[in-house]
């Protein structure tokens, strides 16, 4: 099953290569990871989506909660959460396909940010599924290059991730 | 008071009490070395290796408790230190490696001895540190001592770059260090003693199994209440030997891979596990399918990821080994009455069968010496009171099975690693802490050239160690295995080409002794421990095809014991 992880991790120089690291170490999946700077500038905040069964969560988070860098985790997948990932596609389309580009663009609240002649620059920023369909439809024009920038996300809940929950 | 950052590591050092200091110089460690040079407080020992220093540090930390302390340079010299800090690793053993690094703006440009030690230690550090400034000196190493030595112990690596060594600022060493991230050790919930209690009364086929944990806890006095109380039969891990004592009616001696009959039987058959500062690791295990089919597990460590990692517990208590048993042991107090040695009557009787086997008898041989008479005879010459180093393999074995342990601290192996090469550096660190003790490193043939080279310090410390080397002139284990799984092709197991071992222990300023008939080897044991100060090389020639009894080979479970061929078989 599928679990996203939160992670607060000190802002200091070797922290994500150790939560990177153990990862690969101890064989669990990486599907996306992201990591950026917080409010509090002495904390990153990292989020990892991975997969497996419960023993395999647990054990993911015990292992992470170890490592003296983490600060505090939570799987926000337990709790009511929203997760969003954004993704850039760059692709071409014709004057006869531009039309049902904007339709799929429409229809998924997508946004056109760079245009050039035949080339264009699609944004959508959504959940990890309705992200995955975007790109099914967008498969039937020539997609050229694809970013995702990989789930973050947070508990829709009063359960907060923050300092002292380790 | 102003200091340059070299001097504060020396400083540092004091204020933590380190005595001793391992290591070896080199370019980028050198501010600190003449640090170490301007004073007397603080000893350096010179090894001939960089793993020597490591495994020195690491046999002072086992026999002490106390936290072995390395200073090694950059590049090779961390590389070098990196088999010695995963073998603590694996352990759990509190270690302090202070490791030079070249200078900051060099860092990154493939400068001379440059290596990444923050990242290749990582996978096997409890944690590890780049300095940045020295400012950061003082309290680094106090994060490091404070790392190290609490919680599930563990080496932590400080890099520190060669030009923040010769940087001055004013040294103040912190009397506390807040780390927000790492999380104290949890002590047990009274609601999980009652439960774990009430298990444990109503168990009528139990078995308290015992690891590392209870050594680094310094938990034995409250263990061996624990199971005499209860009457309950017990067992040690490899790591865990000498918590319970070897002589005493309740102890059915070590589990596992080479464990003895009673004591995987007893695993197997259990209605109940009482784990402790164990990990199930696979050597204990077996293959996990036929692992204890009725038990219920009852699991004690202060490492929360062990529980459930292997083995999934029905009971489990996070908490330092020493506080959940004597929590334990009062809530056994107060329901006394309900202690009741008849309900596991008739499961004693079902061990004493077991035991009856005598699964670690061996034939004894008047023309070719045994390796286990070897250590029953250094069992005797020491009256079980030395300190025992081991490097690995069937020798290894061999010690574990027939030393008996009445105390921890005692024996010093390499149990998760399984580093070969850790026994004389190991020897060195224990001497280090005991001068008056004997200490003996069993070794064999194959495993003592991994570090020989630490004779020298033994001779310029005056380290009077006694090296029992069980030469057999093969890598006994991985012969033991090619004989049993490889249909006896005994590749690359021969050890040819072996060096006069006496003369050249004389050649390092000892003193060698060969001994190759059974008859002669008590009269050499008691020669050479009552030579106090010296450090003897024993080379004992040993018998090439005897094997190590009994083994639960990969992949069985602990009810299919590979028993001695020519042993007692089970009715």
């Amino acid at each position: 099953m599928r679990h996203i992880i939160s992670v607060l991790l000190e802002n200091e120089s070797g922290a994500l290569s150790r939560v990177a690291g153990l990862f690969s170490a101890r064989g669990y999946n990486i599907d996306t990871l992201t990591v950026a700077p917080t409010n509090d500038p002495t904390l990153s905040r990292l989020t990892i989506s991975t997969t497996g069964d419960d023993r395999r969560i647990d054990q993911i988070e015990k292992q992470l909660g170890k490592l003296v860098d983490v600060v505090a985790l939570q799987d926000i997948t337990v709790n009511r959460h929203l997760e969003r990932e954004v993704v850039l596609v760059k692709l071409i389309a014709d004057a006869q396909k531009k039309a049902d580009l904007d339709r799929v663009a429409d229809a998924f609240h997508a946004q056109l940010i760079d245009i050039s002649e035949s080339q264009y620059i699609v944004e959508l920023s959504g959940s990890n599924e309705k992200v995955d369909e975007l790109l099914k439809v967008l498969a039937s024009f020539q997609i050229i290059e694809v970013a995702r920038s990989g789930v973050t996300g947070m508990t829709s809940t009063e359960r907060v991730l923050k300092v002292d929950n380790k | 008071m102003q200091l340059t950052g070299a001097d504060i590591v020396v400083e540092s050092l004091k204020h933590e009490g380190v005595e001793l200091v391992f290591g070896y110089p080199g370019g980028a460690a050198l501010h600190i070395y003449d640090a170490f040079h301007r004073q007397d407080d603080v000893e350096h020992i010179l090894v001939r290796h960089e793993q020597g220093a490591t495994h020195a540090a690491d046999g002072f930390a086992r026999a002490t408790g106390k936290p072995g302390v390395v200073l090694v340079t950059s590049g090779p010299g961390v590389t070098n230190a990196i088999t010695g800090i995963a073998t603590a690793y694996m352990d759990s053993i509190p270690m302090v490696v202070l490791s030079g690094q070249v200078m900051k703006p060099l860092i990154g440009y493939d400068a001379f001895q440059e290596i990444d030690a923050v990242g290749i230690s990582r996978p096997c550090v409890k944690h590890n540190f780049l300095i940045q400034s020295v400012e950061e000196i003082a309290p680094t190493i106090k994060k490091a001592f404070h790392v190290a030595s609490t919680g599930r112990p563990g080496p932590v690596l400080v890099d520190i770059p060669k030009d923040i060594t010769a940087e001055v600022t004013t040294f103040v060493y912190p009397e506390s260090i807040e780390m927000r991230s790492y999380p104290p050790v949890k002590s047990a919930q009274p609601s999980e003693i009652v439960a774990a209690v009430e298990a444990i009364l109503n168990s009528s086929q139990p078995i308290v199994y015992t690891g590392g944990g209870v050594v680094l806890a310094n938990a034995q006095e409250e263990l061996r209440q624990f199971v005499r109380t209860l009457g309950f039969p017990c067992t040690n891990t490899l790591m865990g030997l000498g918590a319970y004592p070897h002589d005493d009616p309740l102890f059915l001696g070590m589990l596992g891979m080479h464990g003895t009959y009673e004591a995987n039987m007893a695993m197997n058959k259990a209605d109940l596990i009482i784990a402790i500062g164990a990990r199930f690791d696979d050597r204990i295990t077996g293959t996990l399918n036929g692992f204890a089919p009725d038990a219920k597990v009852l699991h004690v460590d202060i490492d929360p990821s062990v529980i459930d990692k292997n083995i999934m517990s029905d009971i489990a208590i996070v908490g330092d080994a020493k506080n959940v048993l004597t929590m334990m042991n009062q809530e056994l107090a107060r329901r006394a009455e309900d202690v009741n040695h008849e309900l596991s009557r008739d499961w004693w009787a079902q061990i004493q069968d077991w035991r009856g086997l005598d699964s670690l008898w061996y034939e004894p041989s008047d023309s070719v010496i045994k390796p286990q008479f070897v250590v029953q005879k250094l069992f005797e010459a020491t009256a079980g009171q030395a300190y025992v180093t081991s490097d690995v393999g069937q020798h290894q074995m061999y010690a574990a099975q027939f030393y008996g342990f009445s105390d921890t601290h005692r024996w010093i192996n390499s149990g998760g690693l399984g580093t070969m090469g850790f026994g004389l550096p190991a020897a060195m660190g224990v001497k280090f802490a005991h001068r008056d003790a004997d200490v003996a490193c069993v070794t064999g043939e194959g495993s003592i050239q991994m570090c020989i080279q630490e004779l020298a310090t033994c001779k310029q410390y005056d380290l009077p160690i006694k090296v029992i080397n069980l030469n057999n002139r093969y890598l006994g284990m991985v012969r033991q295995w090619q004989e049993f799984s490889y249909e006896k092709r005994y590749s690359h197991s021969y050890m040819d080409s072996l060096p006069d071992f006496v003369k050249l222990a004389e050649s390092y300023g000892h003193v060698g002794m060969l001994i190759d008939k059974p008859a002669d080897v008590e009269a050499a044991l008691k020669e050479a421990f009552a030579m106090q100060d010296r450090l003897v090389f024993m080379d004992f020639i040993t018998d090439q095809t005897e094997n190590v009894y009994p083994m639960i080979e990969a992949g069985k479970s602990h009810s299919e014991m590979r028993l001695r061929p020519n042993g007692p078989k089970p009715e």
